[in-house]
């Protein structure tokens, strides 16, 4: 079976290439990138006006599964994935259990064998049961598919600890994947503190809890020469100190969240939990400040953090309601509309920032359109004008600020191994 | 959504002014004999009371039987909340038997905004954390209306646990739409610097005697010791640096009066002869507090 992309506009930002042309996919990979290929047989599909990339990477994001199978499955996330332009997500290790053995590891591979629509690339735990101790079996995990380590959501605060995994992430090649809060210092919060959080009432996060700790992680990266990627960044301060670091030679990278770059806490519905994430919306300067070093070229991914929780644990007094958003079907809209039309970015690197950004951390042999590589491609426009309605979204949870909106640009088509997995006519395959 | 009172911010100075001219018109029932009204005969109001709370609970309780309307009180405890109810829930079958108005109190910020968007009920926020508690705002103005003839160019000094004071945020958007000059005091850990940009015309200080200076009205704050987390201000050193003495009021305006939403704590935000000092309102603010309430619930029911 072959699939052949015809007369869109194919910019691979890895073969440099830019140029109306056609892509032909033959036995799951990338046969050749040419004007006026054809393929008797293959099943065709018209790009015409549209943009043809290489297959999206989140790597970034919450399956739920196993575990939390009301909120999300591997199966219902991957096609939320596949709707958002993504071809390869990575999964957050916070199931239950914690994805912190060669078991879980391998179950999640599995499952995503049988049940994905789109690569799933499972990321292992730091610490056994993320809880910061003991370190979780990580050469194990690597072995059996892991692709990074993180304790997303559940920082490891013993700065020891936190070496030794450095460490050890560094002699198995992996990247370690840090979310960065000083839970001393957050404990309570939630939202972001500020003029509104003293407004409402709400106890406040300062963005001085993830300052901190990407501070102490760039340090230890230094010391134990470990690649250090800081997730979903949010300050000012952080987002200065990664380059800093950068600048210095040290391995650290950084991904922005489209809800970082495009709201702020004084874009929050009072007590409304669809603003409800960590890090919280900062305020407007850092912001301004993330978009800054997205422009200047210092975030290196945008990346979605795709939380799923489901309407019951929503519908709660504001304290009491789980942190996170989804996040996989409004990516791709907001970075046009918020990095690419404003002039920010162009629209390569807005690409690059899907695709050769998050490989160059992950390594999943992905992010190109080179002839051999995997044959995954995300068809979008820049133009076509679409409404976002959580209600009709591929995942299992509701939970997103972004109800309603009504964007210009949006994912069209998506491939996954020479397979079209969805299309925005067909709506699901 | 249904119209209740969830707070003053969202309150205009004419909506406010009509409520403190009602209120005055029921205070005049506080000492007569026979007391109740028929404007409310018919009506039912249930109070939902999350957090402990005499004062609150009883002067809306009385507010509601004087206009004439039938009142149940719900406290938390023994109710369908401590069998692990969620909120929405309880809300949703007491909205079912069709009460005229839910008056609520919560232990978490925004809790009445919550449920006014999903249910048909008007909520009054009788406390939602340390957010608004607009009835004890409405009460202390008309207190002070008593006693000055407008709230307009007052120096009123606000002293504190003013980061965990629902009581505090309410005061600072009332006395600010009708520009009096505010001053919070507090020590740093309850006074973030993020509340000067709460409303108009708020000043912060760090120190009791600057904040007293000139004053006309002292609000003095209960420590909400229940509220803090962690220790923001040693307990022990409280009273010495940020409780009301005698000898303060000296640098208040002569005819300065001293005003505590209750209850208080003699000897911890005010020394005993403070709390009986004559200029002291504390229980003025008591009685207004019922008939500010008939004007709310008159207002959003009638």
């Amino acid at each position: 079976m072959s699939i052949l992309i015809k007369n869109g506009r194919v910019i691979d930002p890895a073969s440099e290439t830019d140029r109306v042309a056609d892509v032909l996919i033959v036995e799951g990979k990338v046969a050749a990138v040419a004007p006026d290929l054809s393929s008797p047989g293959a099943r065709i599909v018209d790009a015409t006006g549209m943009i043809v990339a290489p297959g999206f990477i989140d790597m970034h994001v919450h399956l739920r599964e196993p575990g939390f199978e009301h909120a999300e499955t591997i199966e219902s996330g991957s096609r939320a994935a596949a709707a958002g332009g993504f071809t390869s997500i990575c999964a957050m290790p916070n199931t239950k259990p914690v994805n912190d053995s060669a078991t879980v590891t391998s179950y999640v591979v599995e499952r995503a064998r049988r049940k994905a629509v789109v690569n799933v690339f499972p990321i292992g735990a730091i610490t056994k049961g993320s809880a910061g101790e003991e370190l979780a079996a990580i050469g194990a995990m690597k072995a059996a598919g892991a692709v990074a380590i993180s304790d997303d959501g559940q920082p490891v605060m013993n700065s020891r600890v936190m070496r030794r995994a450095m460490e050890f992430a560094r002699s198995y090649g992996l990247p370690v994947i840090d979310h960065c809060e000083d839970l001393n210092l957050s404990a309570g919060g939630d939202m972001h503190e500020g003029a509104k959080s003293v407004r409402w009432g709400l106890r406040g996060i300062p963005a001085a809890s993830e300052d901190i700790m990407v501070a102490r992680d760039l340090l230890l990266a230094e010391l134990t020469g470990a690649r250090c990627h800081v997730a979903h960044i949010s300050t000012r301060n952080a987002v200065a100190m990664v380059e800093h670091a950068r600048r210095n030679g040290i391995a650290a990278t950084c991904e922005a969240t489209p809800h970082h770059f495009t709201l702020s806490d004084e874009d929050m519905a009072a007590y409304d939990s669809s603003y409800k994430m960590k890090p919280p919306l900062r305020s407007p300067g850092d912001r301004a400040a993330v978009l800054d070093g997205i422009a200047r070229g210092a975030v290196t991914a945008i990346a979605t953090d795709h939380a799923p929780h489901p309407g019951s644990e929503k519908m709660q007094e504001f304290e009491r309601c789980p942190f996170g958003i989804i996040g996989l079907e409004t990516a791709l809209a907001l970075a046009l509309e918020e990095l690419v039309r404003p002039g920010r970015i162009t629209l390569r690197r807005m690409i690059e920032m899907f695709t050769t950004g998050p490989e160059s951390v992950m390594r999943l042999s992905r992010g190109t359109l080179a002839p051999g590589a995997a044959g995954d491609v995300t068809v979008f426009s820049t133009e076509l004008e679409w409404k976002y309605d959580v209600n009709q979204s591929f995942s299992a949870s509701r939970n997103s600020p972004f109800d309603g909106r009504t964007f210009r640009g949006g994912p069209v088509a998506t491939v996954v191994g020479g397979e079209m997995v969805w299309s925005r006519e067909e709506r699901s395959t | 959504m249904p119209a209740g009172l969830l707070g003053i911010e969202e309150l205009d100075r004419a909506e406010i002014e009509g409520l403190l001219a009602r209120a005055k018109d029921f205070q005049p029932m506080q000492s007569q004999s026979r007391k109740k009204l028929d404007t409310l005969r018919g009506y039912m109001i249930v109070n939902l009371f999350y957090e402990a709370s005499t004062r609150t609970r009883t002067s809306f309780e009385i507010a509601a039987k004087r206009l004439g309307a039938d009142a149940v009180s719900i406290t938390a405890s023994g109710s369908s909340v401590t069998k692990g109810e969620s909120l929405v829930d309880t809300l949703n079958t007491l909205a079912a038997m069709r009460p005229d108005a839910i008056v609520m109190r919560h232990a978490a910020s925004g809790a009445p905004h919550f449920l006014a968007r999903h249910l048909p009920t008007p909520i009054i926020n009788a406390g939602d954390g340390t957010h608004e508690h607009p009835t004890q705002a409405l009460l202390d103005a008309r207190t002070i209306l008593d006693h000055r003839p407008s709230l307009e160019g007052l120096r009123v000094a606000i002293i504190g646990d003013i980061a965990h004071s629902r009581v505090a945020r309410s005061n600072v958007h009332l006395l600010a739409k009708f520009g009096a000059e505010i001053v919070l005091c507090g020590p740093a850990s309850l006074l973030p610097v993020e509340l000067a940009r709460l409303a108009p015309g708020v000043r912060l200080t760090n120190d009791i005697r600057e904040a007293i200076q000139d004053a006309d009205v002292i609000m003095m704050l209960r420590v909400q010791l229940e509220r803090q987390h962690e220790a923001s201000f040693p307990a022990s050193e409280y009273f010495r640096f940020y409780g009301l003495r005698l000898e303060h009021l000296d640098l208040a305006k002569p005819d300065a009066i001293v005003m505590h939403p209750g209850p208080i704590n003699r000897g911890r935000e005010l020394s005993s002869e403070v709390a009986d000092f004559q200029r002291s309102v504390i229980l003025n603010q008591v009685e207004n507090g019922i008939a500010v309430r008939m004007a709310v619930l008159e207002k959003v029911i009638g």
